[in-house]
């Protein structure tokens, strides 16, 4: 076995997700399975190679860079338009703080 | 109007034009029908999720207002094109094909539709896909599957499959999709049209919801190759909103379709051709014949670390997956699942709006990025990622195209291979190593099979070079009469 049920857990935890017991099961399975293939990468010796950072940069380091000049912005209003909950200009989240 | 409502399912981009030109029809007419008819075909594949009337009349009544100027309407104008649904729109509904947004309104358009419509392009719709682009088959869209137009029974391919779907059956002229691993070329083979994956970084991402940043690319769908290189020079070139895209020069690729490929040298790489359904594996050989009678010098060559190439990927692309799709956490996207504490309504937003694929990715790249595990994985693929495109960079060194299989086989039953996620990423093994390399390439039709499935061939070229790509795509297209 690569993944155990426990361990499936645990990276749903890391990741943020809310998992069923059946979902869990079978995410073990499936991970395991795909996991096994993933190690015949292993096969291969890279110890002399650099690992690929960049796919393809056809200009100079700072071709990117702009001026920094004031430009507008998307606006308070339209970034909350598709809030679940927003309020008084803000993205509206249950407590995290207790006082 | 006659001349629309008898063939408005295999118009071109040529034909809209002289359409225009000559007063047949004029833009709102024209995106009337294709409405229409998009509407009433649509119950047959599922591949619109919804429809822009208001959008598309607009812009057509402004090509029209051109028009009756005597002022250029542009090269697209009143081309009815259809967007996969992952390239948002400012006020029309963007979901991915996910529940998580199935109420989103992007308040801004990607910088491709934004171009699109500058050239006078008619948004008609939004095209289903599998959820975040994730899938190889259409099946893990929120929204239901989208059928094969060609066989109904069997998947168009994913994860643009709405947006082949609509191009193969006629409800738009052309579409945009997105390929990260295979996801243009591959439905593009399962439902016999033109489609195309450009150099990384060819086109804007701007306003493409990220998927796995280091292999997304915009590609357009046809019927025909020139209809292919006519989208992609409109949509291509740099944009200062999406900082990876590229400075490189843009040749014009519609006069490159000059025939002249006499004397090209095709590269058959033999990792290509172990494990082809047969009849895959014939109809390629055929389309090689043809290249050869074309006069193409066509020779073997190896790209050995193709094995390792879906091994690969699925570390690389799932990691910068669960990365990108961390944003959907129930604060800024429509959708959230009540819960007393912040984490918790994290996670149930998260575990009720994701569908089983995206899970599983998300899962998989969590675990390869967890500690202790960045270099066993990450960083191994990333080494073999080099490695990859190192086998073309060689390749081209003395080859000027390569020619390949797109998929293993043609379009599978619906339901066919779902159970099986492993089964599922190993098919998209001839399309991924494209990605990884970042070089252009594309399918484009070369046959049926014997029970009427179509086959696609793919071409790669260097990075750039999308002109030698096109203009031995258009060369084939026409010599085999493939053309949509």
């Amino acid at each position: 076995m690569k993944i155990t049920e426990k361990e499936v857990r645990y990276v749903a935890d890391l990741a943020n997700l809310k998992l069923t017991g059946e979902e869990i099961g079978r995410l073990s399975k499936d991970l395991d399975e795909i996991l096994t293939h993933i190690d015949t990468l292993n096969e291969l010796d890279t110890s002399n190679v650099q690992p690929m950072a960049q796919v393809l940069y056809d200009a100079e380091e700072n071709a990117t860079l702009r001026e920094d000049q004031e430009r507008p912005c998307l606006g308070n209003e339209l970034a909350l338009a598709n809030a679940p909950l927003a309020g008084a200009g803000y993205f509206k989240v249950p407590k995290v703080i207790e006082r | 109007m006659s001349a629309i409502s008898s063939g408005i399912a295999s118009l071109t981009i040529d034909q809209v034009r002289k359409g225009l030109a000559a007063r047949e029809f004029s833009a709102v007419e024209l995106t009337q029908s294709a409405l229409e008819f998009a509407k009433a075909e649509n119950p047959k594949t599922n591949a619109y999720l919804h429809f822009s009337p208001e959008r598309a009349l607009a812009a057509a009544e402004q090509v029209d207002r051109k028009v009756a100027a005597g002022d250029d309407a542009g090269p697209l104008a009143g081309v009815p094109v259809a967007l996969k649904d992952v390239i948002v729109t400012k006020g029309v509904r963007t979901t991915c094909g996910s529940r998580l947004l199935e109420r989103y309104i992007p308040p801004y358009d990607a910088t491709a539709v934004i171009r699109l419509e500058q050239a006078g392009g008619i948004i008609l719709g939004k095209t289903n896909c599998d959820e975040f682009a994730m899938g190889s088959s259409n099946e893990n869209s929120a929204f239901g599957p989208v059928k094969n137009p060609v066989a109904p029974d069997r998947v168009p391919g994913g994860s643009s499959g709405g947006s082949a779907a609509a191009v193969a059956q006629g409800t738009a002229v052309v579409a945009l999709g997105s390929d990260t691993g295979g996801s243009v070329r591959q439905p593009a083979s399962f439902c016999g049209v033109v489609g195309v994956t450009p150099t990384y970084g060819r086109v804007s991402r701007y306003g493409l919801v990220a998927f796995a940043s280091s292999l997304d690319h915009i590609g357009p769908l046809a019927r025909t190759v020139a209809d292919a290189a006519l989208v992609l020079q409109i949509i291509a070139g740099r944009d200062e909103n999406d900082s990876t895209s590229a400075f490189a020069p843009l040749p014009d690729y519609v006069a490159a379709l000059d025939g002249k490929i006499k004397g090209t040298r095709i590269g058959l790489p033999r990792e290509y051709f172990e494990g082809l359904a047969s009849e895959t594996g014939d109809l390629i050989a055929k389309g090689v014949e043809l290249l050869k009678k074309l006069g193409c010098e066509v020779r073997e060559i190896s790209l050995p670390a193709t094995k390792y190439a879906v091994a690969c990927y699925y570390i690389i692309a799932t990691a910068e997956a669960s990365s990108n799709l961390a944003r959907y956490d129930g604060v800024r996207y429509t959708s959230r699942a009540e819960a007393e504490t912040l984490s918790d309504m994290y996670r149930a937003t998260r575990g009720a709006g994701f569908g089983a694929e995206c899970k599983r990715r998300i899962m998989l790249g969590t675990y390869v990025l967890s500690h202790g595990y960045y270099d066993a994985y990450y960083l191994k693929a990333q080494k073999v990622r080099a490695l990859i495109a190192e086998d073309f960079r060689k390749a081209f060194a003395e080859v000027d195209a390569i020619v390949a299989p797109v998929a293993p086989s043609p379009a599978f039953k619906i339901g066919e291979k779902i159970d099986d996620p492993l089964e599922m990423y190993l098919s998209d093994i001839y399309t991924i190593t494209g990605d990884l390399a970042g070089i252009p390439c594309m399918s484009v039709p070369c046959g049926k099979t014997s029970a009427g499935l179509p086959v696609g061939m793919q071409i790669l070229t260097r990075h750039f070079d999308e002109t030698g790509m096109f203009r031995l795509a258009d060369a084939f297209e026409k010599a085999g009469g493939f053309a949509g």
